[in-house]
């Protein structure tokens, strides 16, 4: 015990002394919590819109009316002809075509129904679907207020209709940034925590003090603590700041137990960093250090639900996520923070972290060796 | 101040690197209080063995103790009784004179007044008090190494083991370093140290010559000059060295 103070004394002198570790921890994730959440944008605006009409006709012109004043689209080109319209698709002008047909009003009174086209342009896969898909719900809402102003005696109406409402639970006003910042957070302190602990005993080694540390009677569980303690304390200054960050500009106060949120923070900071540690075991240099944290990091987060749900993974992928503990904090932080998660809720994944923990913390401690 | 007592036994130690045997089958006794200079050329094998000694890699075969521990099972124990200087600097650059000092006497366990007592002395010794606040990478080399060596014999470990301790070192900074080895055998601590200086090799008490991982030679100083019909170690050693197959790494 005396000896691990020993080695934390010294441990924390040097990440005091060295302003570069604490840029790290202190200001790079208060400016990228500033930054990211505004770029990781799940809604798509200003899709770019160029319409055919052959019609033109005053539904026709109506409907133009309608999608382009709505804030999703915005019209920058208007072709006579389909093929005109393909060109500005393919120079990247625009995104998505609707084609109105020649007869579209006449077949709409007549006939009562009528057609048109959407074409996207499926480059980007997020922005097409999206596109199309508020395209078509534009379509669809027309379509009601044209059979509101045609039938006057809405109890006469010989077609049913299902009216749907929908309402968001625990973020009702569906703002993306109260669902991304806490998942921010996390692959914040996944990519400060896992590159710092591999870092650091791979910095030791090639400096060579580690040598000085095997000829000496230090133990390896000591060692280890002694790189695992300092790094987790600065985790959770990072927890902090984060969560201050989007108090204070995001508004986001967690509707759960911020006692509960550090608790599993602490727990997850312990299995990252043994994580990290294990990685520098392994490697000699801290190039290698840093391209082996950097592709487990990658994997962490592609498959850590931050981007795409785990839910829509394949099955094979999201088996992997049982063994990340960053997508158990993304899914746990977003539970605490916007439905007010208790611990009995979080239980599972809890228990599934701390296990996790103990299994890279002792396989480090174990690769470790004093002796070769 | 040499006594009778064993204390590094070897016998018949080999480390092997798959096909290539790095040491093979040394054997020699070291006993407390004396210079033992560790000659030989690049890739003779002197590091792989220091290395076994102190625990820190396992041998292949054979015997050996230190400190009348076994390298295979007592590593820990030996640990405790050893210091250890290596090729490589040791000493943290980003940590003080003082909190260097602090820090190594600390792990093996030194009390924190023991510690302040023997800092003073340290510090005046090696006329360092001035600078006992300043960062280790702004002191010159020769004063690192002091230092280094100063800290490795801090907790009095019964033998202290120097691998190229002088290496890049100007002749006037060697010849303190030796001095300082002097004073730590006088007072009992055994001395194992690996150079290439042969001036140096003339300072010790026994001195033995490994040639492509073998013992060709140990004895004193003047014997082995003697016995080679040789005005110098520099000499000695040439004629031993040339037969080496080995190319130097």
């Amino acid at each position: 015990m005396k000896k691990l103070l020993v080695i934390l004394e010294k441990e924390f002198r040097q990440v005091f002394r060295n302003p570069a570790i604490l840029r790290m921890v202190l200001v790079m994730p208060v400016i990228q919590l500033l930054v990211f959440p505004f770029a990781a944008n799940y809604e798509v605006k200003n899709v770019s819109l160029s319409v055919v009409d052959h019609d033109h006709s005053s539904y026709s012109q109506k409907f133009i009316n309608k999608i382009s004043g709505s804030q999703y689209f915005k019209l920058v080109d208007y072709s006579p002809s389909y093929d005109k319209a393909m060109r500005t698709i393919e120079s990247g002008e625009a995104d998505l075509i609707v084609e109105i047909p020649a007869g579209f009003e006449k077949a709409l009174v007549n006939e009562n129904k009528s057609s048109m086209l959407i074409a996207v342009n499926a480059v980007n896969g997020v922005k097409a679907n999206l596109g199309g898909a508020y395209a078509a719900s534009i379509i669809r809402d027309f379509n009601a207020e044209i059979r509101t102003d045609w039938i006057q005696f809405p109890s006469f109406n010989p077609q049913p209709t299902i009216n749907v409402t929908s309402s968001s639970w625990y973020n009702p006003t569906m703002n993306y940034k109260i669902f991304m910042v806490p998942a921010i957070l996390v692959t914040l302190l996944t990519m400060i925590g896992s590159l710092m602990a591999a870092l650091n005993i791979v910095h030791e080694k090639e400096i060579g003090t580690i040598e000085q540390i095997n000829v000496s009677p230090i133990t390896k569980v000591q060692f280890i603590l002694g790189k695992l303690i300092p790094f987790w304390i600065m985790g959770l200054v990072t927890l902090t700041l984060g969560l201050l960050v989007s108090w204070l500009f995001y508004d986001i106060v967690p509707v759960g137990s911020l006692a509960l949120i550090y608790v599993f923070g602490m727990v997850f900071l312990f299995t990252l960093l043994g994580v990290g540690l294990l990685m520098s075991t392994y490697a000699e240099t801290q190039t290698q250090a840093t391209f082996v944290s950097f592709f487990v990091m990658m994997l962490f987060m592609l498959l850590g639900g931050l981007y795409t749900p785990i839910e829509s993974m394949p099955e094979w992928a999201r088996w992997i996520t049982k063994v990340n503990p960053v997508a158990y904090f993304i899914e746990v932080m977003r539970m605490i923070v916007l439905k007010g998660s208790t611990f009995a809720d979080v239980r599972t994944d809890f228990f599934s972290v701390l296990g996790l923990g103990i299994f890279f913390n002792t396989w480090a401690v174990i690769n470790y060796r004093k002796r070769s | 101040m040499m006594t009778d007592e064993t204390v590094i036994h070897v016998d018949r130690l080999t480390k092997k690197f798959g096909d290539f045997i790095a040491t093979n089958a040394i054997s020699f006794d070291v006993v407390q209080g004396e210079i033992f200079g560790f000659l030989g050329a690049n890739g003779a094998g002197k590091t792989t063995a220091m290395r076994m000694l102190c625990g820190l890699s396992i041998p292949s075969s054979g015997k050996a103790t230190v400190a009348g521990f076994d390298v295979y099972k007592e590593t820990e124990h030996i640990k405790q009784n050893i210091g250890y200087m290596s090729q490589k600097f040791s000493l943290y650059e980003d940590l003080t004179v003082k909190e260097n000092i602090r820090f190594y006497a600390g792990i093996y366990g030194m009390s924190r007044s023991a510690i302040k007592e023997k800092m003073k002395v340290l510090l005046e010794q090696l006329e360092l008090s001035a600078e006992e606040n300043s960062l280790v990478k702004s002191l010159p080399l020769g004063w690192k190494q002091k230092l280094a060596f100063s800290v490795a014999i801090l907790h009095e470990p019964r033998i202290v083991f120097l691998d190229e301790p002088t290496g890049g070192v100007d002749p006037v900074t060697r010849r303190e370093f030796w001095n300082l080895i002097y004073e730590a055998a006088a007072k009992g601590i055994t001395v194992f140290v690996t150079t290439h200086y042969m001036d140096e090799a003339e300072y010790c008490d026994r001195v033995s010559i490994m040639v492509d991982g073998v013992i060709e030679a140990l004895d004193t100083p003047a014997n082995l000059k003697k016995t080679y019909n040789a005005s110098s170690m520099d000499e000695v050693f040439l004629q031993l060295a040339r037969g080496a197959k080995r190319a130097a790494d």
